[in-house]
């Protein structure tokens, strides 16, 4: 081969290694996206069986007269069993377990919620969907293997012989699971949702806007507009942009330090969640907000100076104005960015089990992102597609935000 | 009641500006006087003079809460030795007041089997304390919502008694903002001191119970060795020394952050020399938002890859090959990182790849080499500096990370550099940790700040390098 041809294959070679490095960079996007998708999908869907619940006053020990609070306290666990007596005459001890473990242990609950809304009902049968167990659901959605020795799986002999003839007499059938979205936190998959952690991190995220949108948008027009170059906005300068390398763990133990150890606010709250997230979004805001107001031409504020304004009265009516856009632009990306970070959360303690929604900043909570952390470390199959599920939802979270602020950035900007 | 008397703030500071207007208007076209300012200024200058001191003490009185909550409680009225607490056992009592301040007044019936043992168990100091708690939240809002109708209003009518011809309200109000913006931008300087101070401040204590050179050089790292033998003696000295060695941490933190720019810098590098150099526009009009969406994912979710797909699938492949692979192998939470960090290393490394003048490619053409060899010859050392700053900045991101070492790597410490092995990092122990109980007397939960400390020394050296290098570079073709 002669020298020419050799440096020619070089170069196809060299063409060919970055062709690949690329398209491996891509292959990696579609990988991880296929995985979370395809595990995830199944946590938008219940399993649930068709029974006929006959409201037996005997076992009940509200009537339809009684308030609601008593009806919420009454306890519903002998109804429970009796419907499943009902359902599955016949059974001994042994296998009434067995049967009763195929239902969701919530099953009393979700009777009792039947009968707050629907007092009128005791006396009557309804034909009624009950929620299957997360193990069940997992055996019908085929995430667990069916063909393996009795001892391997959490679904036994007896119990997959009752699925059987439920499933030949058409009981069994799969419904959307609203309760994901509308429910908090649990130890059983088939009831946990994620309203609980969508609320802590909007509280968090309003905190968080409230306290980097404003300073940020201050100072960033403090260094343009007002202050001359010199060693204090040099000092600041260098600060900002350390700031914003900061690795984010580093902001949670100022969180527990300072606002938790010093000022004593109370732990696990997104209060202080929201308030480490906007120290660590206020340098993104600051720098984008910077550039967009140095976009705004001298002729503006010249033009306004020459009429008689005051420098006050020319940025705060001309420039600040004008380099919004930018400004929200820069917002909403560091907002995104900040609703995906879960090591400041862990720090400040928003990591806990929390059953209940959060009505505001000051009551304990996890966020969207630490939720995830929580159910993936947790064992039972039903949270693997749980947390799955709870990924897409944050990523379609990020990917409305990031949209947005492309949007704001295309109808709003100014082209000079 | 907080957040209702902050939306009075509001109403008050929006009202009290048409209201200062009204009287400046009504001083000009009633009373006939001169204004020296627009009357748009004065109703500006009531709103400031009634908002800010109104939202500093609503502030103050938000921060402080749990304060004032512990003084109205712990009073020496009725625990008479309160003074004479250790801050862990008044942290102890504090949380057990508030647990029964909250079934403290229900009613018979909506106390459940526990909550009545609770009550019986407690003491009848503890009880009238929880009381008082139940009523503090009460009082304190109430409180708190009159004196923020009071104070506003108070407020409002002094400065709107004051505006007259003479008051020229616009410097004023200038100057006003003038401050807030200069102390806005002041708040970045006070965050890193706040990080400064607190990691040193809590560090500190931690080197008061295990000796500086044994944190730094040991290379055991134990921490459920630290524990208290007993109240007089405290902490078992010898089981201290052995207890909190830095070093296996040190490398396991540097190995995985090396496997991960092993992945990093070779396909995020040819990825820009791809994309700047060969790609057309169009293929990089697509391809480049792409790659850029990995840097977007949050890194819980890279963990959570790491750790269901990608530590079982090296696993099965090297028991395949016959390689004994851990479970939690530092190769895993490697090459997720590595993943992450690609967008990082490509995007930087373009910027400065088309910061290379035009004119030396040309150059490099004109005498005969190819493509390929230009970019290897010429463009490459041209960028090198540019390149390197963009690997350091890439550096400080692998070792700061935390979700994925926390979800993939292991917990244990092991002092080895065999990738398939499991290898623990700093941030995975700052997180464990401070998970859990979090006691501020206790080695055991101080060794995060001192953790803490290192990796934010670490980590500020290289962007400071990396922020240095790319400066002179660009300074060079400028």
């Amino acid at each position: 081969m002669s020298s020419l041809e050799k440096r020619l294959a070089a170069e196809k070679r060299f063409k060919f290694y970055g062709m690949f490095a690329m398209t491996l960079s891509l292959f990696f996007v579609l990988i991880l996206m296929y995985k979370i998708f395809s595990t995830g999908s199944g946590a938008f869907v219940r399993t649930t069986i068709n029974a006929d619940v006959y409201f037996d006053p005997n076992f009940i020990e509200v009537s339809s007269n009684s308030s609601k609070k008593e009806i919420m306290k009454a306890s519903y666990v002998d109804l429970a069993d009796q419907v499943i007596n009902q359902n599955h005459p016949g059974l001994d001890e042994e296998n009434f377990i067995k049967v009763r473990e195929m239902y969701t242990r919530k099953f009393d609950y979700q009777l009792r919620d039947y009968i707050a809304n629907n007092p009128n009902v005791i006396g009557k049968t309804v034909n009624l969907d009950i929620s299957a167990s997360s193990d069940l659901d997992q055996i019908v959605k085929g995430n667990y293997p069916r063909n393996v020795p009795e001892a391997q799986r959490k679904i036994n002999d007896y119990q997959l012989s009752i699925l059987d003839s439920l499933d030949s007499k058409g009981k069994m059938s799969k419904t959307f699971n609203f309760w994901f979205f509308t429910n908090g936190d649990s130890r059983d998959p088939e009831t946990a949702g994620i309203l609980g952690a969508l609320m802590g991190s909007f509280y968090a995220l309003l905190i968080c806007f409230s306290f980097a949108f404003p300073i940020g948008l201050l100072a960033s027009v403090y260094l343009e507009e007002f202050v001359k170059p010199g060693k204090i906005t040099d000092i600041i300068e260098v600060n900002i942009n350390n700031l914003a390398a900061v690795p984010s763990i580093v902001y949670g133990l100022l969180g527990l330090g300072m606002l938790i150890g010093v000022f004593g606010m109370p732990y696990q709250v997104p209060l202080v969640g929201g308030l480490v997230l906007g120290f660590m979004t206020l340098p993104t805001i600051i720098i984008a907000s910077r550039a967009s107001l140095r976009g705004v031409p001298p002729s503006i504020r010249e033009g306004a100076l020459a009429v008689g304004a005051t420098k006050m009265q020319t940025v705060f009516h001309h420039v600040i104005p004008l380099s919004l856009p930018g400004t929200l632009t820069g917002t909403i990306i560091g907002m995104a960015q900040a609703l995906g970070e879960t090591a400041p959360l862990l720090l400040v303690g928003m990591v806990a089990f929390v059953m209940e929604i959060p009505g505001g900043a000051f009551d304990p909570a996890t966020g969207l992102p630490s939720q995830i952390y929580l159910w993936s470390e947790s064992a039972e199959r039903g949270f693997l597609e749980k947390t799955s599920a709870g990924i897409m939802l944050l990523l379609s979270f990020l990917i409305i935000m990031n949209t947005v602020a492309v949007l704001v950035r295309r109808k709003l900007e100014v082209k000079w | 009641m907080l957040y209702l008397s902050l939306v009075f703030v509001f109403i008050l500071s929006y009202s009290f500006y048409f209201y200062g207007k009204k009287r400046a208007l009504s001083l000009k076209f009633k009373k006939n006087e001169n204004l020296s300012s627009l009357p748009d200024y004065y109703g500006y200058y009531v709103v400031l003079l009634v908002f800010f001191p109104a939202i500093i003490i609503w502030f103050f009185l938000l921060i402080f809460k749990s304060n004032f909550q512990e003084m109205f409680v712990m009073s020496p009225v009725l625990f008479p030795d309160v003074a004479t607490w250790s801050s862990g056992k008044f942290g102890l009592i504090m949380n057990k007041i508030s647990n029964l301040s909250i079934i403290v007044n229900l009613s018979e019936i909506d106390l459940t089997v526990g909550d009545k043992s609770i009550l019986k168990m407690a003491s009848e100091s503890e009880i009238i304390a929880a009381k008082n708690l139940a009523n503090f939240d009460k009082i304190y809002g109430w409180s708190n919502l009159t004196l923020f109708i009071i104070l506003p209003v108070l407020l409002g009518f002094m400065a709107t008694k004051s505006i007259s011809g003479k008051l020229n309200a616009q410097p004023i109000v200038e100057k006003i903002i003038s401050y807030v913006i200069k102390g806005s931008s002041y708040i970045a300087i006070f965050i890193t001191f706040g990080i400064f101070f607190s990691l040193v401040f809590e560090a500190i204590n931690f080197f008061r119970y295990v000796n500086f050179m044994d944190f730094f050089f040991n290379t055991a790292w134990n921490p459920n060795r630290a524990f208290v033998i007993n109240a007089s003696e405290g902490f078992d000295q010898e089981a201290l020394k052995e207890a909190f060695g830095f070093v296996p941490l040190l490398t396991g933190t540097l190995l995985i952050a090396s496997v991960a720019m092993l992945v990093a810098v070779p396909l995020g590098l040819l990825t820009a020399i791809y994309l700047a150099e060969y790609a057309s526009s169009k293929v990089r009009d697509i391809a480049k938002p792409i790659i850029e969406i990995l840097a977007g994912i949050p890194t819980v979710v890279y963990g959570f890859f790491a750790a269901l797909s990608l530590a079982p699938f090296i696993k099965d492949v090297g028991e395949g090959v016959g390689l004994p692979v851990s479970a939690e192998s530092a190769l895993a939470a490697g090459l997720a990182m590595g993943v992450m960090i690609i967008p990082f290393v490509s995007s930087l490394s373009d910027d400065v790849i088309k910061a290379v003048p035009q004119s030396l490619r040309e150059g490099s053409y004109a005498i005969g080499a190819t493509k390929s060899e230009t970019i290897k010859k010429v463009i490459l050392p041209a960028a090198l500096a540019g390149i390197m700053g963009s690997f350091l900045l890439a550096i400080s991101r692998a070792i700061g990370e935390t979700m994925i070492v926390v979800m993939a790597a292991s917990l244990r410490a092991n002092l080895t550099f065999n990738p398939l092995e499991p290898a623990t990092t700093i941030t995975t122990q700052i997180v464990t940790s401070l998970i859990g109980d979090v006691e501020f007397d206790n080695p055991k939960t101080l060794v995060a700040f001192a953790l803490g400390l290192t990796l934010f020394v670490m980590t500020l050296i290289l962007n400071i390098a990396a922020i240095t290098i790319v400066k002179k570079y660009r300074e060079k073709y400028e």
